[in-house]
Formats: C-alpha cells, structure tokens, sequence
C-alpha cells in the first residue's frame, strides 16, 4: 500500500511546514525585523519631546551622528568616554573571570587531583548568574552603601578611612561593578569551559602524563590549543554581553553614572535619550553605531586570537 | 623509587590543598552577600543599625509583612505582572520553537533551506538594535502598559529554536512520524501528542532559562511600563535605589530584594542539577 504513493509524497506536506513556521516568522518580523529597521531609519531624523511639545520627526541626515561624535565643552566626546567605561568595566570583571573559570575548569577536570564535591560547588558558583541583576546590585548598593554594615567592619577593621564613600570614588564604584559581574559571570564561564576540556580526547591527556609532560606544559601545549574555539567563542560572547552592560552599573549608581559620569556606559547612554525625551534620532544613531562597534570588535578579537595559532 | 613516589604524593597534597581553598573561597564569595541578605532581612530597622552580624534576628516574617503592605512599592502586584510576563514568555518561547524547528526539520518545501539560515543569521544581533524602534511603536499605538506587548515577541526566539532544532535531530526519528500518520493522526496531532513528549527534557531546560529571563528583565520593561499597577519586579527594586533613602526601614528594603529573588532561588534548589546540564548543552545561548 505504502509503495503506491506518488513518488514525491514530501510534496502533500509541504503546505504544513509553511504553517508550523508561519507563526514565528510573522512574530519576527513584526516585533523585531521592522523594529529594527525603524531604529537605523530613526537615526537619521530629528525625532524627540521637549516638555510638551514634539520635536520632529525631521530628515536631518547624518546629523544625530555628528552631534554624537562632536566634543563637549570640556573637550571629551561622550559616546567615546562612555565606550571607554564599558570597555573598562567589562575587562576589570573579564580578566579575574576567565582566570578563575580556566583554572576551575582544569581543576574540576584534572583525573588526578580527583575534586570531591564538584556537584555541589558547580551549583554554587552557577547560583549568581541566575540572579536578578537589578536586585543583586541593589544588594550591593545596601551593603556597601554608607548605611551599609560593610563601610562600618572595614573602618573598624583600620582598612578604610571614615571619610571614605565607596559610591563617590571612580575606581571603588567601578571595582563593585566589576565585582558584581565577575560574581555573576565565572560559574557560567567555568561550565562552559569544563564542557570544552571534556570534549579533548583523554586519551591525549594519558600518553602525555605516560611521557611525563608536567601540568603546566599539559595545560599550554594540549588543553589551550585544543580549547581555544571554544575560549574564543566564550571571549567574545562575553565582550559582547559587556558592551550591552546596563542593569548593574544603572541601579547602582541610580541611572546616573556617578562620579562625574565614570560609570556611564553606552546602553545607559540610550536609556537616557530613550526614557526621559523619547529621543528616538539620538537613541537610534548610539543603537547603530553600538552594533558596528560590537561587530567590528568582535572580528578583531577574533582575528588576533586566531592569528597567534600559526 | 619509594621515595620518589612518597614526594610525588606528598606534592599533590600540596596542589590539592591549595586547589580545594581556591574553589572553597569563590564558593563562600558567591554565598556571602545572600546569607547576609537573609540575615538581614530577618532584622528590624534598629538591630540593623547595630551593625554588621550573621545571626538572624528573628523578624523575617515581621518584614515579610511590612514589605506586602507597603503604599508606595506595591511589591505583590509586581510580582503576579512578573509571574505572568515570565510564565508566558516560557510558554511561548518553547511551545513556537518546538514548533519552528519541526516544521523545518520534518518537512520539505521550498523556502526550508532560506527560513534556517535566516533564522541562524539573525541569532547574533544584539537585542538592544530593535528596542528603540520597538518602544516607538509600543506608545505610538498606546501598548506600553500592555504586559502581552513582553510576551508576544518571545514567540520569535532564534536561540530557543537553534537548541530545538538541534534537540530534534539528534532524537527524532522520521520513522514516527511516517507511523503516526498511517494511524491518520492529523499533522498537529502528531506534533502535539508524540513530538513534543519526546521533547519534553529540552522543553522543560529552555522553560527555566526563558523564564529565569523575563523574570530578571530590567531594561525594556524599565521603558515601557509607566503604570505603577502594572511594573514588573525590577523597575519596583530600582524605584527603590531612587527613593529617598534615609527614611526607608532597611529590613523591610533587604525584604524586597530578597522578594525579587526568592522565586528563581527556589526553582534553582530543586532544578540545579538540569539547569547547570542546560548550560553546556545550550551553549549558543551565551
């Protein structure tokens, strides 16, 4: 009976793949697609509210990205100091991130140091990144905050000064920053990477130790290279994660990026135009110009770190 | 050779020791803030201007109450409009990608090929490119306050459907659905009764991270919802950074924090083990 289907009996069927499909496609393109197409079209016209009254929507060609890239009065341009503190921002939690979660994975890993317990301190270390960023930085603004308990222990402790506002220093309010997103960042970057190292043929990791390769050289000449798409692919994911920092560095320092807007970033830069004036021209062109620089950077990362490999 | 064994061995006590403090001091960095946190939000206002402790004080469910009757952070609305942004967001998010990665995996039609890698393509545009037009639109056609306007989207989710697709072909087979409709199961049916019994693991690991991610969403909602019936719970926890703070009850600010995370807490307790194997196994999520 089977047999004497037409041959192309995929064909009857057919309609009903357009029909499974059909829902998310239309969703796309209405919530997301012409959203965003909106938003690089926004960027060329003079579009906001000054009080009551609308501004726009006015052609004005590439004007909101000259507005943008032209300097202040003190001679900075903003979107530039606001890049340079997300960038800055993303390394300080970057750097201790990718180190703990390397050396975890190797650890967790390693045959012969045999870590005990490893369900439970993956639970634990995972647990931050599930957090509500908002709330865990509220958290943080209550510890620390002057009517915190933290400010009052390390006084007591001699490490700090009395004077000392941890909100009102660069390098403290960027450290928390930093802190928060290591915290909430490590345990997902170390799984990620324990994945990669098991998916390394063991049977490599055997003949080296038989040759009697120490653990360092095992770590440098066979783990990293053989881990390095997957590094790579983390790396970047986070940069890219980075240059959309918002919840954090926002609730903090309650949206305004204090001290002498340091702990600005690009997206809270957005939130700005976007929330107070409904600036769509000036919200659209940082949007655009966020996208290139996340794609630019993202070749360049991974164009070095591909390189070095030859 | 003994000897040389007995310092081999006596070397790697030394590395495991070390290792084992390394891993302890990160677990305790990550527990410490949220023991406090329950600490604290077991204390009044007075203990906590006593200073720093880790011993509860006893009145957690005096600040439970405090935080539930508060006027001005109306924190129980907040997260009923929470719980039904992020339930629905789950829902739809893994119900359409089920659906989208069947629909290109099992059938063939013309355009098959162009739906999947449009879809891959799109998976890597950061989510903020669409949100400037996408709250222009919302007031233009008066949907800001509309909770569905945050859950409808969630039908189109690149990522999900990556992780469903792949979810399918690796368990399957053809051959079921070939059988199914011999036994004249209608093409929804079949994917509703067989398929997605069978993609019931993936379903339930994409349900928690989708939900886990409406849940702490901050920056869309943040734009879109000027109501105060109808914020979600984090516009509620940053109100609370902007309010005046020298007057607030501090127990009852450690109570809403600890609100606003308790739920995701709980799921985690009991789900962790299939959460931490979702993290690698969906790793194109990021």
């Amino acid at each position: 009976m089977k047999n004497n289907k037409p041959k192309g009996k995929s064909v009857s069927y057919a309609k009903w793949g357009y029909i499974f499909i059909i829902p998310f496609f239309l969703v796309y393109f209405v919530f997301t697609f012409y959203p965003q197409i909106l938003t690089i079209y926004n960027s060329f016209f003079e579009n906001y509210r000054d009080g009551l009254t609308q501004i726009g929507p006015k052609f004005v060609g590439l004007d909101n990205y000259k507005a943008l890239l032209t300097p202040s009065d003190q001679g900075t341009i903003d979107i530039v100091k606001y890049f340079g503190n997300t960038i800055i921002m993303w390394i300080m939690g970057a750097v201790p991130q990718f180190v703990f979660a390397l050396l975890l994975a190797v650890f967790f890993t390693n045959t012969r140091l045999n870590i005990k317990g490893q369900r439970i301190m993956k639970t634990v270390i995972y647990m931050p990144n599930l957090i509500m960023a908002s709330a865990f930085s509220m958290l943080f603004y209550t510890l620390f905050s002057n009517v915190g308990p933290i400010k009052p222990l390390l006084v007591h402790m001699g490490i700090l000064d009395k004077t000392f506002d941890f909100f009102f220093v660069t390098i403290s309010v960027r450290g928390l920053v930093a802190l928060l997103n290591f915290l909430m960042w490590f345990g997902n970057t170390t799984i990620l990477l324990m994945a990669g190292i098991q998916s390394i043929d063991e049977s490599l990791f055997e003949s080296a130790r038989i040759d009697g390769a120490s653990s360092t050289r095992v770590f440098f000449n066979i783990t990293m290279p053989l881990l390095k798409p997957i590094f790579v692919y983390t790396f970047i994911t986070s940069m890219i994660g980075g240059l959309q920092m918002f919840d954090v560095p926002s609730v903090l320092t309650n949206a305004k990026g204090t001290p002498d807007r340091t702990v600005m970033t690009v997206i809270m830069y957005l939130n700005n135009y976007l929330g107070g004036s409904n600036n769509y021209g000036m919200a659209g062109a940082i949007s655009v110009i966020l996208f290139i620089v996340t794609a630019i950077l993202s070749v360049i990362v991974f164009k070095t770190i591909d390189r070095d490999k030859d | 050779m003994d000897k040389k064994n007995k310092r081999a061995s006596m070397q790697l006590a030394a590395v495991r020791a070390l290792v084992y403090t390394i891993i302890i001091f990160l677990c305790f960095l990550c527990l410490f803030f949220f023991v406090m946190l329950f600490v604290n939000a077991s204390r009044t206002n007075n203990q906590l201007q006593r200073g720093f402790t880790l011993i509860p004080g006893g009145h957690f469910f005096y600040n439970m109450k405090n935080a539930f009757t508060d006027s001005s952070i109306q924190i129980p609305q907040g997260m009923i409009n929470s719980f039904i942004v992020a339930a629905g967001a789950a829902v739809f998010t893994t119900y359409f990608s089920a659906l989208t990665a069947y629909g290109i995996y099992v059938y063939d039609f013309k355009l098959k090929k162009l739906a999947y890698t449009f879809i891959i393509a799109v998976m890597m545009i950061p989510s903020q490119v669409s949100a400037v037009g996408f709250v222009q639109l919302a007031y233009k056609y008066g949907l800001n306050n509309k909770l569905w306007l945050l859950i409808v989207p969630s039908i189109a989710a690149p990522a999900v459907f990556f992780y469903m697709y792949q979810y399918l072909k690796a368990t399957l087979p053809l051959d079921i659905v070939e059988a199914s409709r011999i036994d004249g199961s209608s093409e929804f049916a079949t994917f509703n009764r067989i398929v997605l019994p069978i993609m019931k693991p993936a379903m339930a690991v994409q349900m928690i991270f989708s939900f886990v991610a409406a849940w702490n969403n901050y920056f869309l909602p943040a734009l879109l919802l000027t109501r105060p019936e109808k914020k979600t719970v984090p516009i509620m926890i940053a109100q609370l950074r902007s309010a005046d703070y020298s007057k607030f009850d501090m127990g009852k600010v450690y109570m809403f924090i600890l609100l606003a995370i308790l739920p995701v807490i709980v799921v985690y307790v009991f789900l962790s083990k299939s959460i931490i194997k979702g993290v690698t196994s969906g790793s194109v999520k990021g």
